[in-house]
């Protein structure tokens, strides 16, 4: 029964939505404010009847209601009650509705956060949203229906895939969704601007929030989904330059160019066409990394629900969104005129800087991601485009970007002056010494570490140096009082500066420095890795919930000093006929020490490997820190006060008391 | 959509594959009975195997994949290896078997010289567009719209 409401809720949804799309967009144009105002409450509605939906399906996976289809697929009374409930957003269906269900959410937050807005604008920006929604609702419940039910329901379910049974990736598909439909605000807010012919700097500031939200979910939706592999996948890799990877950088890359580009727009009325632009393919390729997940055109580790059909589907939303807002672009950009005029070496330009590299890295992974479909169809060739293309063709544009992002910090708005950059000197001569001083250290051989550490120290310290000289004059005591009182702003962009400088280091380093050993021991030998020495000290089989697991144990001694014993698993899930693998990890600051277990060998022993992993944290941590540096910003009380208030009239003094 | 149809029917044969890798991901890639005893061909045959896609994996090396062909062309490589090869013999032999598809590095012959290039082009469009945009843009001038001169004109009344 509840289910059944939920579904009954979801088609209310599509028809709110399609009155939601119509109603005050043609309010909007004919200047009805009764029509306009319609959009407000339908957007709160309509997230209401999809978080009802959401909860009925959760409901049926908690309660294991096996008369549901998806529920059997997805499910088994012995899974864990998280996976229970994280199962409902891993597999097709649910994400879809998990991805409708956010989507509704951010309509809703612009409406009731959106009381400043123009009432022509916010009643666009929502028939917009809406419109987005009213494509994915008909998507869910003409082709994806969560909700079907079976004639003869079976006994118990076929089990969750086991590698989605892991805290890391059960949290990982929910930030991305967040960053990728959040984008379909900067999205409607551009084509809502389109239609009304205007962009100033209220649009620029009522933009930047969205996307910084979105940009920082995608950020931790990303370092999650790394995270996982790193520790999951068995052998320590944290980056696979994977179809479905670059589908969720795609969109990540475009949105930084649009949160840098957005401030240009909200500081000095510039960029504005180009600036929604970016925000048109920032949506564009949210819809084309839902397209290359979920289509299985380019097949992937994990592309889930493979289906033409449904690819078919997703193309056409992506080509009637993404083509229409390109068409209206096309129509309007050229009225849009920029007011603020800047000079050549000024924080703008250097801002066009890092959009151009940005944009044009985007499209390195892009024509990486499809290239093997281009090549078939156009060459007849077929042909793979791997790491070692990415690796090539991205980097540069890393190091250039990280080279440019503090001078663009540094200078001023307008029209600045070499003069403004004079404390960089002393950075840049800081981290050429330590670039120098890695390059010194290290045994031969690889280029990446020295110079990722260099941009490493480049970014963190030229971050400090930034907020330093944002507190003024006078003596040092004084001025880092003031550090405390910076607006939230100067602090989040230090820290997400930061946060890539460090994450820079880590990539650089745990590619450059990682050390292996790959042997066959028997209970009680032990191996020696560099200064690391691994005793295997047993194996034994254990039972979990709805797994066997063999464990083992070893014990790992630093330099003779005992770090303890590592838990090594090698899992077998019988109902989904599938193993994992659980490294056995030591975190450390300077380095991991991951152990495999591995098959056991004919002549007797294990197979069993082991990896030093210099600096690994930092990839994580700097993306942790990026995400907290979007979250700083994004409280940064000016956005709170005074943000496009309307100007409320005088009230009248003096009330008569009562 | 041309792909699409290829998919189709290519779905049963790759579903096959995938818990055929998905099995191997479990365990270790490179086997300890693999690992030749020279340090320095253990090298060259890692690097290789880097940039050599397991064939029947989703977008694996044959390094990282447990697949049995990845082991397969894992030890054909050491062969060649040790047999002498140089590392561009080894590579150009395993492609003539089983076709460029191997290559994880796609080289820059043909209609792939668009692959290699396009970024490059897209950045000098990209840059030329930027810089002719910033230098051009000097005459744009601060003007205000009708709308906003109303606005200051009825700011500035209200100072008075």
């Amino acid at each position: 029964m509840i289910v059944e409401l939920g579904h009954f809720a979801l088609i209310l949804a599509f028809g709110v939505a399609i009155a939601q799309t119509i109603v005050p967009m043609v309010g909007a144009q004919k200047g009805w404010a009764g029509w306009m105002a319609m959009a407000r409450p339908a957007a709160v509605v309509q997230v209401g009847l999809v978080a009802f939906s959401f909860a009925a399906l959760t409901y049926a996976f908690v309660t294991s209601d096996f008369s549901l289809r998806l529920v059997v697929l997805n499910s088994h009374t012995d899974k864990p009650m998280l996976y229970k409930v994280t199962g409902v957003w891993g597999n097709h269906e649910g994400s879809l509705l998990l991805w409708v269900l956010i989507l509704a959410a951010f309509g809703a937050a612009a409406a009731i956060w959106g009381q400043g807005l123009r009432d022509t604008l916010r009643a666009r920006v929502l028939a917009v949203q809406a419109s987005v929604g009213v494509a994915f609702y008909a998507f869910i419940l003409f082709t994806s229906n969560p909700f079907t039910r079976l004639e003869t329901p079976p006994f118990n379910g076929e089990d969750l895939n086991p590698l989605l049974q892991d805290p890391g990736l059960a949290f990982h598909p929910p930030f991305l969704y967040l960053g990728y439909v959040g984008l379909s605000m900067a999205f409607s807010f551009a084509v809502a601007a389109l239609i009304e012919g205007r962009v100033d700097a209220a649009w620029g500031r009522w933009v930047r929030p969205w996307t910084l939200a979105a940009w920082l979910f995608l950020t931790v939706g990303i370092a999650l989904g790394s995270w996982w592999a790193y520790y999951e996948l068995g052998w320590g890799g944290f980056w696979f330059w994977d179809p479905v990877e670059n589908a969720s950088f795609m969109p990540w890359l475009i949105a930084a160019a649009l949160l840098h580009s957005a401030i240009v727009v909200e500081k000095r009325e510039a960029l504005k066409s180009w600036t929604i632009l970016l925000a048109i393919l920032a949506f564009g390729f949210s819809l084309i990394g839902t397209f290359i997940v979920r289509s299985g055109v380019l097949t992937s580790v994990h592309a889930f629900a493979n289906d033409p059909e449904r690819g078919v589907y997703i193309l056409g939303i992506l080509v009637l969104f993404t083509g229409g807002a390109l068409a209206l672009y096309a129509v309007r950009a050229p009225a849009m005129q920029a007011k603020g005029v800047f000079g050549t070496v000024s924080r703008e330009s250097a801002l066009v800087a890092n959009n151009l590299l940005l944009a044009v890295s985007c499209f390195v992974v892009f024509i990486g991601t499809i290239w093997p479909l281009v090549a078939e169809m156009a060459f007849d060739r077929k042909l793979s485009v791997g790491p070692p293309f990415f690796n090539a063709a991205f980097t540069p544009f890393v190091i250039a970007l990280a080279l440019i992002l503090p001078l663009g910090a540094l200078l001023p708005w307008k029209r600045g002056r070499a003069k403004a950059l004079t404390p960089l000197w002393l950075v840049a001569v800081l981290a050429l010494a330590v670039t120098g001083l890695v390059w010194a250290m290290q045994t031969g051989r690889s280029l990446a570490g020295p110079l990722g550490a260099g941009l490493g120290v480049w970014l963190v310290v030229a971050s400090l140096v930034d907020l330093l000289t944002r507190t003024g004059r006078g003596p040092w005591g004084q001025r880092l009082g003031r550090l405390t009182r910076l607006p939230g702003a100067d602090w989040g962009k230090a820290l997400a500066h930061g946060g890539l400088g460090i994450t820079i280091f880590g990539v650089a380093a745990l590619t450059a420095w990682e050390q292996e050993a790959i042997e066959v021991l028997d209970v009680g030998d032990s191996l020696t890795l560099g200064r690391y020495e691994v005793v295997l000290e047993d194996v034994s089989r254990v039972q979990g919930p709805n797994y066997v697991s063999t464990l083992a144990r070893m014990h790992v001694y630093e330099d003779g000093r005992d770090i303890g014993v590592l838990p090594a698993e090698k899992r077998v899930y019988p109902v989904a006929r599938m193993p994992t693998t659980e490294a056995g990890i030591d975190n450390g600051f300077l380095r991991d020490v991951y152990a495999v277990i591995g098959d056991p060998q004919q002549g007797g022993g294990w197979a069993v490997r082991v990896y030093i992993k210099p600096f690994a944290n930092w990839i994580w941590g700097g993306a942790i820190i990026m995400a907290l540096g979007g979250m700083v910003s994004l409280l940064d009380r000016r956005y709170r006060v005074g943000v496009a208030q309307r100007r409320r009239p005088v009230s009248v003094a003096g009330v008569p008391a009562e | 959509m041309i792909g699409s149809e290829k998919v189709g029917m290519a779905m049963p044969y790759l579903r096959g594959f995938v818990i055929a890798c998905a099995l191997a991901g479990a365990a270790a890639a490179v086997q300890p009975d693999e690992v030749l005893d020279d340090p320095a061909l253990e090298e060259r045959a890692r690097d290789l195997s880097q940039g050599l896609r397991c064939l029947v994996c989703r977008n694996e090396s044959i390094d990282e994949s447990n697949a049995t062909i990845a082991r397969d062309l894992r030890l054909l490589v050491r062969e060649r290896l040790v047999a002498g090869d140089t590392d561009a013999e080894v590579v150009e032999f395993v492609v003539d078997r089983y076709g460029e598809y191997v290559l994880l590095n796609p080289p820059a012959t043909g209609g792939n010289i668009i692959l290699w290039a396009a970024p490059l082009a897209l950045l000098l469009l990209g840059a030329g567009v930027a810089v002719a945009h910033v230098t051009r843009q000097k005459g744009g001038g601060e003007v205000l719209s009708a709308e906003e001169e109303a606005r200051l004109a009825e700011l500035l009344e209200e100072r008075r």
